[in-house]
């Protein structure tokens, strides 16, 4: 115990040594993580620092540098990959009852799910189509910056200890269906029924560096961009501007918002407290 | 709109906490500079008006869960969203973090102090109320490390000891007060 408290108090790497590891890991490996909050990603590499028993700062970035295995451990250290079925259910309430009816008018429903982690959203996403007799006519593109994500995110196995909080996340979203139907129970997990996720395409997709790929009638990117600078979030919210369709929706995590960046008046909200935004033109 | 917050209280509480926080903030002059941060552990997936029930109690106006990359201003209060950990920047905005619990708790007391003390430094008073668990105990050394000032509630007038304990026997050089004094406390060092 004592030892830990120790190992805490000083950390290992400082700002300044994070300018530099970002520097170096997009030049070796094109990821670019300079536009991320310093708070949270500073607390996360000090994290993996102490993980991986680096002596000091260097050595992490030497580590990191010459063993891409490091590399890629350190991208699912980093990013922040936590997700729950029908998180918020106040927001899927929102979600069926006011966008749904509106999807419903197009004859192929696009929608992008940015920042898809393992997929727990898009599934969710799916359930609501599904029950709105919606799924068939869905297209849905769920991207990730991280290819270890997509892959679990396609294999629609979560872990079992979940879900009795999911199911009561779902009844409260205003879900009438009996939950266990959607999946099916093994040991100690649970996988998503495959016609339930058969609509889904999944590809890596950086919000950092990539572009506008499809046009969409909904974009869902809920929680990835807190862990953005401000800089990175209005680049990232033009981008979603450009894929969304005329009239098109941008639905944002419940704590995040508009009001500060330089498209706040191009959208109207749908619901102020769900964070769902239309498309003005 | 007020002006940006050059001095940060931030409070933590968990379980028994409540009545301290509303006296705290009963006491505060009205007119009080400083930006007051409250990190109280909540239930999450379910609707809360703590915020709203604060005001009520308190009389205070300007409560408010902050939202991402929102400015911290002085003047205000606000309340740390359910389920987020909630950090500063250095431009002086508040940043939510949704990952892994830590110590079972989001938001983390320890994070937010962390987080707080890097940024505001010796302009920083944080607070450990009433609560079941030891978070915060870590946070506030990291703000004694960076000159700020350590409160804690004396474990013997808490409702649940454990959080305020296990703060005390971590940071000797933390202030231990009772309830009442806490914001006499504050006044005299910011």
């Amino acid at each position: 115990m004592a030892l830990k408290i120790t190992m805490e108090k000083t950390d290992l790497v400082t700002t300044k040594d994070l300018s530099e590891i970002l520097d170096v890991i997009l030049h070796r490996y094109g990821y670019d993580f300079r536009g991320y909050a310093k708070g949270s990603l500073l607390r996360r590499t000090n994290r993996f620092a102490v993980e991986i028993q680096a002596a000091s700062a260097y050595e992490l970035k030497y580590t990191l540098v010459n063993n891409e295995m490091v590399f890629r451990h350190f991208l699912q250290e980093v990013t922040v990959n936590v997700t729950e079925l029908f998180r918020d259910p106040m927001y899927y309430k929102v979600m069926r009852e006011k966008v749904l009816p509106v999807l419903a008018s197009y004859p192929i429903i696009k929608i992008w799910h940015a920042g898809c982690s393992s997929g727990e959203e898009v599934f969710s996403t799916c359930i609501l189509l599904h029950e709105a007799g919606l799924l068939k006519r869905a297209r849905i593109y769920a991207t990730d910056i991280n290819p270890s994500n997509l892959d679990k995110a396609k294999s629609g196995i979560l872990p079992l200890r979940h879900m009795k909080e999911y199911t009561s996340n779902y009844q409260q979203s205003g879900g009438k269906q009996d939950f266990a139907d959607y999946y099916t129970a093994r040991y100690d997990h649970a996988i998503i029924h495959e016609e339930l996720r058969s609509g889904i395409v999944f590809s890596q997709h950086n919000l950092v560096s990539d572009n506008v790929f499809n046009e969409f009638q909904l974009v869902c990117c809920r929680n990835v961009m807190i862990y953005f600078n401000k800089q990175l979030q209005d680049r990232v919210l033009q981008l979603f501007y450009e894929s969304l369709s005329s009239l098109g929706f941008l639905a944002l995590g419940l704590k995040e918002t508009l009001q500060f960046s330089g498209i706040y008046d191009k959208f109207e909200a749908t619901h102020p407290t769900a964070k769902i935004y239309r498309r003005k033109d | 709109m007020n002006a940006a917050a050059t001095n940060v209280v931030i409070i933590g509480g968990s379980a028994g906490c409540l009545d301290v926080v509303v006296q705290i903030l009963q006491l505060l002059p009205e007119n009080f500079e400083a930006s007051v941060v409250l990190v109280i552990h909540r239930m999450k997936n379910t609707q809360s008006k703590l915020d709203k029930m604060l005001g009520r109690k308190t009389g205070r106006k300007f409560i408010a869960e902050p939202e991402d990359k929102e400015p911290i201003r002085a003047g205000m209060v606000y309340l740390a969203p359910q389920n987020y950990h909630l950090l500063a920047e250095d431009d002086h905005t508040f940043s939510l973090d949704y990952s892994e619990p830590v110590n079972y708790s989001r938001p983390s007391i320890d994070l937010s102090f962390e987080s707080f003390a890097s940024i505001y430094g010796k302009k920083i008073v944080a607070v450990v109320l009433s609560g079941a668990n030891k978070d915060g105990a870590a946070g506030l050394q990291k703000v004694i490390d960076g000159g700020g000032l350590a409160v804690i509630q004396c474990p013997e007038t808490a409702e649940y000891p454990a959080m305020p304990r296990a703060a005390v026997s971590l940071n000797s050089t933390a202030i231990i007060s009772k309830p009442e004094e806490i914001v006499d406390c504050i006044l005299q060092n910011l």
